[in-house]
């Protein structure tokens, strides 16, 4: 085998990866990060954000690709942009707001001005340039964008398959996603950002990982009413995990809230009751009240799409690599768009009771990532272990796909075969 | 108000009773005192962290903490449940709360804004968090309560860091 020394000159990453486990170096070493961002972050479709989050015309929000901050517009023909957040002049950021609107976006250095579509408006003294100034090539970097159900994703390399061939069968699962807002249509409600000091991976395994979530949310479960906590039996709930390729999995929980459609006739469970009420007195009838309350604790399932975003059961997980041990974690609370006000007051606070740096969930797992960072100092030539798996139960995944039972490492190994897939490419 | 709770409190909650309950209460929330901490709420009172700076309503607002009375207590289980590891042992803190301001005053109750600045550490590392605090305090027969707490942090709308104790 190897050195660990001659890996760090020139890192064998077949070696580092293998079927059931991954090397420890991966969430320490700094060169293989600054090689993930590269290979990974500037070489397939990265999540920039969701069109709920511009409105109209003329509205930006600004986000990351990888390590690259960018500003991501609606123009006034509603044509969506994603555009490196640096002046072309002497690469001052045009804009340091997280939302808002904008007809044009101005450099604060030397005025430069540009349009939300990226294109060079103006310069100021422009006779300082006697020969002219060619105003298409200094326009804001503007990156291949593209988007599926709302989703909205960008691209450094303009060489890779368009993005619903990316996605795959994950689309499926996208199109299931979205089903909870009740056919009123996504709307991003508000975000929590946190940062915990651990690699990124650590977080993307998180999401495909069911098996940590009655031990370290033992809190949260017995916060519940036990109805609901029994339904949080994600475990021992008849779940699976399954892979859909190019790094994507799907981890199952609740089998019975994987569509959204379905089972709209069984009886209202006792937590939603009185939002029931509260919909029907305001006139609304029975079928839109089923279906509302039905999509409004969200999905049953966590869909892992690689390499930084998740669609969680009722919010989008996004993440942003920070360095190699620290990584930002958005959780995006999503409802349902002009929809019922106690419908997505009652999305908010479900939000809130979980997720967050206050949330009743999240400072947990935010704790147990940080102790897998310090651990992981430990030991020279350790992995990670990822080889757990029952098979999945009969008739549940889609055939040919790789599954297994809903506390399996299935998500994990894909991911990692990805990882290792994009590094040795 | 019967003739025993009046002879205890007469006329309008002052700017150093106000001040006293806010610093008892800090001092209870940097000794996990937290039973003790749940008594010092009205039944309707509402303990809010919002996300962003500005927000009004925050009813229909995404917010990192937004607690009535049963979130309140169901949060402080949590807390000293021994079960969380992020509460167990959570974050030392130490706070401090100056610069007052009364924001409005009447029979009942007294409105404050302040500045709390929190030293926590925890894993030979320290953090320190900074907001602005708006209290809304009320009598409640002969005892102060407090009905509306909001601690609005600096950083609100950007990244934070779990926290396993309460601001």
């Amino acid at each position: 085998m190897a050195t660990l020394a001659a890996m760090a000159a020139n890192p064998d990453y077949g070696a580092l990866v293998l079927a059931d486990r991954a090397h420890t170096s991966l969430y320490t070493d700094p060169d293989i990060f600054a090689d993930e961002l590269e290979k990974i972050f500037k070489a397939t479709w990265i999540w920039v954000g969701h069109e709920s989050e511009l409105p109209g015309p003329n509205t930006f929000i600004t986000s990351w690709v990888g390590s690259q901050p960018v500003i991501m517009t609606r123009d006034k023909c509603d044509r969506i942009h994603v555009l490196l957040n640096r002046c072309r002049h002497r690469s001052a950021s045009v804009c340091e707001k997280k939302k808002g609107k904008a007809s044009v976006f101005v450099c604060p250095y030397h005025g430069w001005s540009y349009e939300p579509s990226g294109a060079l408006r103006k310069v100021p003294f422009a006779d300082g340039y006697p020969n002219g100034i060619d105003k298409d090539q200094l326009s804001l970097v503007s990156l291949r964008t593209e988007t599926y159900n709302g989703m909205i994703f960008a691209t450094c390399n303009n060489d890779v398959e368009p993005l619903e061939e990316y996605l795959g069968p994950a689309r499926k699962w996208v199109d299931l996603f979205m089903k909870q807002s009740a056919g009123f249509g996504v709307t991003v409600l508000g975000k929590h950002s946190f940062r915990f000091p651990g690699n990124w991976k650590i977080q993307l395994e998180n999401t495909t990982d069911a098996y940590h979530f009655p031990i370290v949310h033992k809190t949260f479960l017995t916060s519940l009413d036990s109805e609901t906590e029994n339904l949080m039996d994600v475990v021992g709930s008849g779940g699976w995990v399954e892979d859909l390729g190019n790094g994507h999995s799907v981890m199952v929980m609740i089998p019975d809230l994987v569509d959204l459609d379905d089972n709209l006739d069984a009886p209202i469970p006792e937590r939603f009751q009185e939002l029931a009420e509260a919909l029907r007195a305001e006139g609304r009838d029975e079928a839109e009240v089923r279906r509302v309350v039905r999509a409004v604790g969200g999905t049953g399932f966590n869909l892992n799409l690689f390499p930084n975003i998740a669609c969680s059961m009722a919010f989008f997980r996004v993440l942003r690599p920070v360095s190699v041990d620290e990584t930002e974690i958005q959780h995006v609370a999503i409802g349902m768009k002009d929809g019922p006000v106690a419908a997505n007051q009652m999305r908010l606070r479900l939000h809130e009771h979980f997720q967050g740096p206050m949330g009743f969930g999240t400072p947990d797992d935010a704790e147990g990532w940080e102790r897998v960072q310090r651990g992981a100092r430990a030991g020279d030539d350790l992995y990670i272990m990822l080889n757990r798996g029952a098979d999945a139960p009969a008739g549940r995944a889609e055939a040919g796909h790789n599954a297994g039972d809903a506390s399996s490492e299935v998500g994990m190994r894909a991911a990692y075969a990805m990882w290792k897939r994009m590094m040795t490419a | 108000m019967n003739v025993a709770a009046q002879s205890v409190r007469t006329g309008a909650i002052s700017r150093d009773e106000a001040i006293d309950l806010i610093w008892h209460e800090a001092d209870l929330l940097d000794r996990l005192s937290y039973k003790p901490w749940l008594k010092l709420w009205t039944e309707a009172g509402l303990y809010i962290v919002p996300t962003e700076r500005g927000v009004a309503d925050h009813a229909n607002s995404l917010n990192v903490v937004y607690d009535n009375a049963a979130m309140r207590h169901a949060r402080v289980k949590r807390l000293l449940s021994g079960f969380s590891m992020s509460s167990a042992p959570p974050a030392r803190t130490v706070r401090t709360i100056s610069r007052f301001v009364v924001s409005a005053q009447s029979d009942e109750a007294i409105e404050l804004r302040a500045a709390m600045m929190v030293a926590e550490y925890k894993y030979e590392r320290m953090r320190v968090l900074a907001g602005d605090v708006d209290y809304r305090i009320i009598s409640v027969s002969d005892s102060l309560k407090i009905d509306r707490k909001v601690v609005t942090l600096v950083n609100a709308e950007d990244f934070l860091h779990g926290m396993g104790y309460l601001l």
